[in-house]
């Protein structure tokens, strides 16, 4: 294994630890930063944040990102909110509460010191984004509004309509352009990292494929951060972007870095019912909807009456009447698994019969219906144009959908993974939000990284890496570079049968149905089975993938292609890692470990841990070495979770 | 911006000479009468009229410059193209503008340089020894061509103006969201008024309501 | 349902493009634009023929990504919306359906239907920014902003990046994008320090890239998915006016 799984957590309380970290950790002097060159892969929060302050600390950063502009990062759809401690409506907030909180709604599977610092640098955000000009909604007063979100008990959401990841987005995307005009950033828009190389041990530069030309390129650099989101997409049905992908991330483990906890994965409760086969994605429905909207379904089996014909009575408002404090509050995990759970028993709604309803009825009678449409317009609208239905006169129907992933690199409490060099921001790494996250955090994560730990933690690794930086002519470059060349001709050389897209669904519904909501140790053991199986079809020769057209063009089957060949080594390492998990943790659901009432039953004794894993090939004989962190609690108590 | 302001100034003459052009509703006398005021102005005449032409020499020139610019930003045109919101008017301003050109040529030769009609030479005056615009415009309107070449150019003009007039405030940022809707139809009103007043002349003559008068 | 389509076909950026006509069945009412074409790739792909190149990322009309014209409108028929977010049960069964790439001299064709909106971010690269460096902000509700200019700026900076404004535009030009960033950033305390070097800048630089002029069509917020007002094009106007007399008087 390179490197260590050292956490580098700072001693000292922890109220402390991240002051005292900042005070000893090594600087490079202005005059030397312009000697670095950073490279940053991913644009959206994380990324996007970092590579501005990087730039305008003087470094030279170069921006990669796959999509025609840095604006476009799927961080762009988060639509709820960003949550802070500011403690403005003065109801009781704090950062520890902030950090208790994340941690408890992790199911303490995250680490202490890690989240306490997100927790503390959650305030200045909203500072720095405030004086971005991001238009957070505000109170006739001129003050800044909060509402609230799932998993917590005070309000300290600050929000942007239903678009608060759009305008966070283009708060640092205006901030990043300003160094690209500065000359500090060079962006590379439309170029997908296909590699990193590593030169003695440390990350040095990655190889890129311009997805216009077909062009493949070496970069050098003295450090490469990657900033490249969740792999979500691996269920082929979720959430994400159509092109958000595992591969830059994947691509670092297969080179050594670590990939912890791949089988935290969150589904989101509030998301439009999947329709038809042919679909392409899931949209989903802000989770602030659930501060107005009631859930319920029928009380009966097969009820197949209109929602507005079936009476109060034989309603049943199972989070409010399971969760009696939080009520349609509770976390995402507990909302998504309570869904789950009734349609199961055959009470969910809607012609599929996976569907519960969010009715806002009630909150329109109370609030009147322009406050709704006020707070919600633009939900209500996309709601309208998926459906066709008017979500103002009938409840809207939901079911939960793949949404954001927890697990992600392994890094250390200065984000950098075990590979020196190498740093890993965002939702990619895995370090804030155990084994399920809380509304409103991924904002928050995502931008706490990039402005305001990560600008702290590089320059200790760079200190020490003045005159370091190789030639984009090293041997090892050469090597990644005929690699990926390689694969590419591989890819097109296959003469297949069958679509791209054809093998994303058929990985998506298994992994969906074996490593979903539920997970069991036979179904999982089953899909590690159907997996290798799966690959070899796609890379069969004859009968396999088929990829039209040539490398060195535009050619969207070929990227598409090369994605899906990582998801189909990724799903089963994330099945692996289901398996091993033998216990049920926030989003991650082992039907072998539940209360008698249906939650999940942790086993701190054994599983207090993070699971890391090590590449070390694909198959039996080489299956992936698993390395243990413990988590130590020194703050907190570990709590059964209840939102009861 | 400046294709706005020489068109502001424009929309005032346009507006002054309906005035003037009215007066032939009140008799002779009265229109007579202000055409000889008119040329009372003497070299002040002279500079308005010079600056009337540069103002016309400058909204075309502008604008042909800027129709170049907005046919090179475009230089692959669309199979299919639908338009939502845009009226016919705002599609077809250099279209409209230019016919009106072709019209005020005319307009020009016709009355000012009296080149279209022998007759208009040898007018004799008025009574009160003015030149007989009054007769002049009469005989001109008596032949339905003319007439009817003037209505025709005259909707063009309104076309035109229908959205010229309510344009020239979003160009020169005198406008809001309130506002818009608001200009846009008052606009649209001042244009057709302007083409209810102008052609009333011609058509006032072709159906006898204004007749030719002895002098006596 | 079933489909007749005509789509633009364009090997890569130089080479010469044309209409090609397919046909498409058994397609569900609830099946969005996007995927209909991902249904018609798929069938090409199995015939051996290439599919068709479309950009789309998001697919729930946030990212802006998406750049079809249908029908020859901008994003399709159903206005407000992304191509993204059009359903098939807005088509009558049995039509012909027009799919063209955006057609702006700007906005470069890649391939097929997929062009180049690099021109878009050059225009905030010009100056559609704040300079707040990161760590240096104020206290966030040291500076109070009346909710109605709040309001506003968001409904400015609402804005996609999308183009569709350019591409309905009968003159091309990208002046409500452009817009749209001025306004938010000059709504609110925070953008005054920058106001006129940041008109300047972007109004000069869409200019450089070659986009066509204002003709007050309003073409630009009829298409427009984020419900962009033309007034701000007004307010750009105004603020370009005032900013230029200022650089005029050496101010």
């Amino acid at each position: 294994m390179i490197g260590s799984l050292e956490s580098r957590i700072p001693d000292g309380p922890l109220a402390e630890k991240w002051r005292k970290h900042q005070n000893n950790s090594r600087l490079v002097a202005p005059n030397n930063r312009r000697r670095f060159e950073i490279i940053i892969v991913g644009t959206g929060l994380a990324g996007g944040s970092a590579a501005a302050t990087l730039g305008e600390q003087g470094y030279n950063v170069k921006s990669f990102c796959y999509q025609d502009s840095a604006r476009r990062a799927h961080s762009i759809a988060a639509q709820g909110g960003i949550n802070a401690a500011k403690n403005y409506p003065n109801d009781g907030d704090s950062v520890y509460r902030l950090f208790y909180d994340t941690i408890k709604g992790g199911d303490f599977r995250s680490r202490e010191a890690n989240v306490y610092r997100l927790a503390e640098v959650s305030n200045l955000i909203i500072d720095q984004c405030v004086a971005q000009g991001v238009p957070f909604a505000r109170e006739y007063g001129g003050l800044l509004a909060n509402r609230s979100f799932g998993g917590a008990q005070v309000s300290r959401t600050f929000y942007a309509r239903g678009q608060t990841g759009q305008q966070l987005l283009l708060g640092a995307y205006q901030a990043l352009s300003r160094q690209v005009a500065a000359g500090t950033v060079k962006m590379f828009p439309q170029t997908e990292m296909l590699d990193l190389v590593l030169v003695d041990g440390h990350a040095k530069g990655i190889i890129t494929r311009n997805l216009i030309t077909g062009e493949i390129v070496r970069h050098a650099a003295d450090a490469v951060v990657l900033a490249t989101g969740g792999y979500g997409n691996v269920f082929y049905l979720s959430t994400n972007a159509r092109g958000c992908n595992v591969t830059a991330t994947y691509r670092a483990y297969k080179k050594g870095a670590l990939f912890a906890n791949p089988c935290y994965t969150q589904i989101h409760p509030t998301c439009i019912p999947v329709s038809g086969q042919h679909q392409s994605k899931l949209t989903l429905m802000s989770e602030s909807l659930r501060n107005d909207g009631r859930v319920w379904v029928p009380k009966k089996k097969n009820d197949h009456r209109a929602p507005n014909e079936i009476p109060e009575g034989e309603r049943d408002y199972y989070l409010e009447r399971k969760y009696p404090s939080f009520g349609n509050l509770a976390p995402r995990d507990i909302s998504s698994r309570s869904a789950k759970e009734v349609c199961d028993e055959g009470r969910g709604v809607g012609e599929t019969g996976r569907g519960v309803y969010l009715d806002f009825k009630e909150a329109i009678a109370r609030l009147g219906e322009n406050t709704i449409r006020e707070r919600y317009g633009n939900l209500f609208d996309i709601y309208g144009k998926i459906t066709g239905d008017n979500a103002y006169e009938k409840p809207m129907r939901i079911y939960p959908a793949v949404h954001y992933t927890m697990g992600g690199l392994w890094v250390d409490y200065n984000l950098m993974s075990n590979i020196p060099g190498l740093h890993v921001l965002g939702e990619a790494n895995f370090s804030d939000h155990g084994a399920n996250r809380l509304g409103a955090s991924a904002l928050m994560q995502g931008l706490a990284d990039g402005y305001f730990v990560l600008p702290y933690t590089l320059p200790n690794y760079l200190a020490g890496q003045i005159g370091k930086r190789p030639a984009p002519d090293h041997p090892e470059f050469l090597r990644a570079e005929s690699e990926v060349r390689g694969r590419i001709q591989h890819l097109l050389d296959l003469d297949g049968a069958r679509s791209v897209d054809s093998f994303h669904r058929e990985l998506g519904l298994l992994l969906w149905d074996k490593c979903g909501m539920a997970r069991n140790a036979a179904g999982l053991q089953e899909a590690i089975e159907r997996i290798p199986q799966l690959r070899e079809e796609f890379w069969s020769p004859n009968g396999g993938v088929s990829v039209l057209g040539k490398g060195e063009t535009f050619n969207q089957s070929l990227e598409r292609a090369g994605r899906v060949a990582d998801f189909l080594e990724f799903g089963e390492l994330m099945c692996r890692d289901a398996l091993a998990r033998d216990e049920s943790c926030g989003g991650h659901f082992r039907e072998e470990h539940q209360t008698a009432e249906g939650e999940a039953l942790r086993d701190d004794d054994n599983f207090a841990d993070v699971f890391a894993w090590e590449y070390q090939g694909n198959g039996k004989p080489n299956e992936p070495i698993l390395h243990q962190e413990p988590l130590h609690f020194e703050s907190v108590q570990l709590a059964t979770r209840s939102y009861k | 911006m400046i294709v706005a302001v020489t068109g502001v100034i424009l929309i005032l003459f346009v507006i002054g000479h309906l005035l003037g052009n009215l007066q032939i509703f009140l008799g002779p006398a009265w229109i007579n009468g202000y055409a000889e005021h008119l040329r009372d102005l003497g070299p002040l005449l002279w500079v308005i009229r010079a600056f009337l032409l540069v103002d016309v020499v400058a909204h075309i020139y502008y604008t042909v410059r800027l129709a170049i610019e907005n046919r090179r930003a475009r230089p692959t045109s669309y199979r299919r193209k639908d338009t939502v919101k845009a009226t016919f008017a705002s599609r077809h301003m250099v279209m409209s503008g230019l016919i009106v050109l072709a019209f005020i040529i005319f307009h020009l030769l016709q009355f000012s340089f009296r080149t279209t009609d022998p007759r208009f030479a040898i007018l004799p005056a008025d009574p009160l020894g003015h030149y007989d615009v009054y007769t002049m415009m009469v005989l001109g309107f008596s032949s339905p061509l003319v007439s009817g070449f003037y209505i025709l150019a005259l909707f063009l003009l309104a076309l035109h103006l229908s959205h010229g007039s309510s344009s020239f405030f979003q160009s020169l940022g005198l406008n809001n969201k309130n506002l818009t809707p608001r200009l846009a139809q008052g606009g649209r009103i001042f244009a057709w008024l302007l083409f209810v007043g102008y052609s009333s002349i011609p058509v006032a003559v072709l159906l006898g309501w204004v007749t030719l008068r002895t002098h006596s | 349902m079933k489909f007749k389509l005509k789509i633009w076909r364009q090997d890569s950026a130089k080479s010469k493009g044309g209409m090609k006509r397919y046909e498409i069945d058994q397609v569900s009412e609830n099946t969005s634009f996007l995927e209909m074409l991902d249904i018609l790739n798929e069938q090409l792909v199995n015939s051996g023929e290439e599919p068709v190149a479309f950009d789309s990322d998001c697919r729930e009309g946030i990212c802006g990504t998406c750049s079809l014209t249908i029908n020859g409108e901008a994003h399709g028929p159903s206005h407000p919306a992304a191509a993204c977010q059009l359903y098939m049960r807005q088509f009558k069964d049995g039509e012909t359906i027009t799919v063209e790439p955006f057609r702006v001299r700007s906005f470069p064709i890649v391939k097929d239907l997929v062009i180049d909106r690099s021109a878009l971010d050059r225009i905030v690269q010009a100056g559609g920014f704040v300079s707040a460096r990161t760590g240096s902000a104020p206290e966030a509700n040291s500076t109070p902003i009346p909710k109605h200019n709040a309001d506003l700026a968001m409904e400015a900076a609402a804005c996609i990046g999308c183009g569709a404004c350019a591409a309905a535009c009968p003159n091309a030009s990208a002046m409500l994008f452009t817009s749209a960033k001025i306004s938010h950033l000059a709504f609110l305390p925070q953008g005054q320090a920058e106001r006129s070097r940041r008109v300047l800048g972007m109004v000069r630089q869409m200019d450089v890239e070659g986009f066509g002029n204002c003709t007050n069509t309003y073409e630009c917020e009829a298409v427009c998915p984020a419900e962009i007002s033309a007034s701000f094009i007004a307010k750009m106007n105004r603020e370009y006016a005032v900013a230029s007399l200022r650089e005029r008087m050496g101010e």
